[in-house]
């Protein structure tokens, strides 16, 4: 069907098999793809919630339930070792991928939330009422009842930077909130719910020199880990928490990365099995890193997918993957700003491939439903950042937000059924 | 304008053999029902649902319960027309007795009123069973 888009269209269709990147060929790879939705082809555009998984990823899988399948670290026999060597193998893949100095900065968690809750765990054990933290308007729940809930236990002061109507954090405002006493700095890299991406690098600089080396830098990076090129040393943040489902991983598993001296005497998060060194019905001594942050059997197929993941999109043409993501939100954000009654909430300078927009008329969950009708999947509601959406003053967003399998041709799908919402909702 | 009642609801959405027709249908029922005046949507009368939120005012005359409910999303309120069809005006016993998920289930809806819908309309439902049974 030919586009009605297309003339003004940012986005020449097949311009990605010019490039070291091929969309059409990706999408091959994720049987999920192919399925339909109310009999429609499906258009998968809630890629923040979650990515969907290329058969590598579901191979491994099946091949560790089918293969070898054990527990890891202390069996006495073969298939023991073999699920031993691939679950410890993925932690040295996922240490390079983000470029960690070793292997013993990968903490295996359930997800980002998980990993964040780790530090302010622990934090709030060290927090005194003269201290604050520092966290944005922009956050995810994840990154803010975390904070809220330390602060309240300790006594410390929350403090929160704002946010322009763009969607973008205030730099200069934010940087005037740095002072002696701010102990941590927990910042997301990007909004889960408008696409802003904050240059977390340049910002990690600041927080150090403004608070005399005395606040931790936390990225959450849930919405970042899989649009951008991570390379945490080069940030020179403490911590940065990620998930693997949203970079084409199994759901249950993530990563706290931390700088070794601080993760080796953070406290502990969970006690019991495989954290520990030494236990009389007394008292008990610590594993050592990353042991010691990781209690009980572990999700070892999820390490394990998460392996596979990592390393089969490590290897695409990661600058190409990035340009044609935002080849594809450029599209989509031109033909936003040509459709009558929709408003794009969040227009930050730089942004992941998020596309969050109000209607006229209809309410997000309205949109939602019709746009499913029509085979098209999106995300709405106040996307788990309420206090933002109080901010922006409306009751949450339809979010479409993109992944590297995502085609121009899909946008265009997505605004072909936007128009039916328009019509239904008139 | 008086809703129709919920047998005519089954009669008129069989009519409908495609979706759209279906909940244009629906939608112009919740566009038909009496508004509840904005000073009503009160903390007290919220239903939070994830994705859209419910107002409910219930008051009970001589027996019979009265219901003024409002959505801010359009698809929901119309569902929620379908809702007031069944209850609105009915005695306790009236409402205890009629079975709502069967209701939904002729409709072909039984989607919107399952658990894991985060519309608030579960929730709408289950407020208005427990009221009803507090007066058996």
């Amino acid at each position: 069907m030919a586009s009605p888009y297309i003339e003004t269209a940012l986005c020449r269709h097949g311009d990605s098999l010019t490039m070291s990147f091929d969309v059409y060929e990706i999408r091959q790879q994720f049987p999920i793809l192919s399925r339909t939705v109310h009999n429609k082809p499906l258009v998968y555009l809630d890629n923040a919630a979650t990515t969907q998984k290329p058969q590598v990823v579901i191979d491994a899988l099946v091949d560790y339930y089918s293969n070898y399948n054990s527990n890891v670290h202390r069996g006495a026999h073969s298939l023991a070792d073999e699920a031993t060597r691939k679950y410890e193998g993925a932690r040295d893949t996922i240490a390079e991928f983000i470029q960690a100095n070793n292997r013993r900065e990968v903490i295996w968690t359930t997800g980002t939330t998980e990993s964040i809750n780790i530090v302010a765990h622990g934090l709030a054990q060290m927090l005194t009422c003269d201290d604050q933290v520092l966290v944005t308007e922009m956050e995810h729940h994840a990154n803010l009842v975390t904070w809220q809930q330390a602060c309240k236990a300790s006594g410390a002061s929350l403090v929160i930077a704002p946010i322009d109507d763009d969607g973008e954090l205030i730099i200069d405002q934010y940087l005037a909130l740095i002072n002696n006493n701010t102990r941590l700095a927990a910042l997301p890299h990007a909004s889960n719910a408008l696409g802003s991406l904050n240059p977390i690098k340049e910002l990690t600089t600041e927080i150090k020199k403004r608070s005399d080396n005395s606040a931790l830098v936390l990225i959450d990076g849930a919405q970042g880990i899989a649009h951008s090129l991570v390379n945490v040393q080069e940030i020179g943040c403490d911590f940065y928490a990620f998930s693997s489902h949203k970079l084409y991983g199994p759901t249950g598993i993530g990563v706290l990365w931390g700088k070794e001296q601080l993760l080796e005497s953070w406290p502990v998060w969970q006690t019991g099995g495989e954290m520990i060194a030494e236990v009389t019905y007394t008292d008990a001594k610590w594993n050592t890193l990353p042991y010691r942050l990781e209690a009980g059997t572990p999700n070892i197929a999820g390490v394990i997918g998460f392996g596979a993941a990592v390393s089969w999109y490590a290897k695409l043409d990661l600058k190409a993957v990035l340009a044609h993501e935002e080849k594809v939100l450029s599209y989509a954000t031109q033909l936003a700003a040509d459709f009558t009654g929709l408003t794009v909430i969040g227009s930050a300078a730089k942004k992941v491939p998020v596309l969050s927009f109000v209607m006229d008329r209809g309410h997000p969950a309205d949109i939602g439903f019709i746009l499913d009708r029509q085979g098209v999947a999106i995300r709405t509601g106040h996307h788990c950042a309420e206090p933002l959406m109080n901010r922006l003053n409306i009751p949450g967003t339809a979010r479409a937000s993109f992944a590297l399998y995502n085609t121009c041709e899909e946008v265009d799908a997505l605004f072909n059924a936007l128009k039916k919402v328009k019509q239904m909702l008139a | 304008m008086a809703l129709p009642s919920t047998n005519d609801i089954i009669e008129d959405l069989e009519f409908f053999d495609d979706w759209e027709e279906r909940y244009k249908y629906i939608i112009e029922l919740g566009e038909d029902m009496p508004k509840l005046p904005a000073p009503l949507h009160t903390q007290e009368r919220l239903v939070k649902g994830c994705q859209s939120n419910v107002w409910i005012d219930a008051k009970i005359t001589e027996g019979v319960f009265y219901f003024e409910v409002e959505s801010d999303a359009i698809i929901v309120r119309g569902l929620l027309a379908l809702v007031m069809a069944a209850y609105d005006q009915k005695t306790a016993a009236q409402i205890h007795a009629f079975d709502i998920d069967q209701y939904f289930k002729a409709l072909d809806l039984e989607q919107h009123i399952s658990p894991t819908r985060g519309n608030g309309l579960r929730a709408i439902v289950a407020k208005i069973q427990a009221l009803a049974a507090s007066q058996l």
